[in-house]
């Protein structure tokens, strides 16, 4: 996975590196159904990880519950994949993606 | 089941109790240091491919981070066996540290049996049990479903003191 260059109109010096900058390409971090976490823990572990607001994490719990999944932050790869990490760390099932 | 009692949460086991919570916790601790394997689909659950899509990527990741998340869920699950009481029973007071990795391995816990026992969306545990209970009552099955509900109830009983 190193990333696909973005379309360039000009030459332009670039650093020894194919990253873009997070803006021009976010990730995501997505939490998926699973049929054994309480939905209280799930609403729980999003308040605590991400400090939302208990009605934000409801609702995000409740798109994992009905849609199967929802994004749950988004960002720099980095960034995504420190959150899954932390979501991993509390038996939440994360996965990252580009958005 | 737990309670909050000022800053600490409380909750009474009795010996059956301690050996079973001994007992899961021992084995998520084994799970996870012998002969980790991430086909087993156990580890597979605790530890998620971050790139579904994407093998290296996924290696890559686990590359830098299984260690620590190991070592974590190691050390939640050693976190209920340095809090239990001795094989009498007894109470178990928690504070806002250990109760919080208590939840997550209790989580890590049911995550592990939820696999074997093969619980989907919608599994009613009632119906579960009766089946079982009607096939074999002495069966392994009858066994581990229990103790699957009873680590729901616990998990449930802690978050919701934590979160009073």
């Amino acid at each position: 996975m190193g990333g696909m260059a973005a379309p360039q109109v000009a030459p332009v010096e670039t650093p020894d590196t194919d990253e873009v900058p997070a803006p021009d390409r976010p990730w995501v971090t997505i939490v998926w159904d699973d049929p054994v976490n309480l939905m209280t823990y799930v609403t729980w572990v999003f308040q605590k990880l991400f400090g939302y607001s208990r009605e934000k994490a409801e609702q995000l719990m409740l798109d994992v519950h009905h849609k199967g999944k929802a994004v749950v932050s988004s960002g720099a790869r980095e960034r995504m994949e420190h959150d899954a990490s932390q979501l991993h760390a509390y038996g939440l099932w994360a996965t990252v993606d580009r958005s | 089941m737990f309670r909050r009692r000022g800053d600490r949460y409380v909750a009474s086991f009795a010996v059956d109790e301690v050996r079973v919570l001994r007992k899961v916790a021992s084995e998520v601790v084994g799970l996870l240091t012998d002969g980790f394997d991430h086909s087993d689909p156990v580890v597979c659950r605790l530890f998620p491919e971050v790139y579904p899509d994407d093998a290296p990527g996924t290696a890559e990741f686990r590359r830098y981070t299984e260690g620590d998340l190991k070592t974590a869920k190691i050390d939640q699950a050693g976190a209920i066996l340095a809090a239990l009481p001795g094989d009498g029973g007894g109470d178990v007071r928690l504070d806002a540290e250990a109760a919080e990795a208590w939840l997550r391995a209790l989580n890590d816990a049911r995550l592990a049996m939820g696999v074997r026992l093969e619980i989907k969306d919608g599994t009613d545990l009632g119906v579960e049990l009766d089946d079982a209970v009607a096939e074999d009552p002495t069966s392994s099955r009858v066994f581990q479903l229990s103790v699957y509900a009873y680590l729901g109830y616990l998990q449930e009983s802690l978050l919701n003191a934590l979160i009073d």
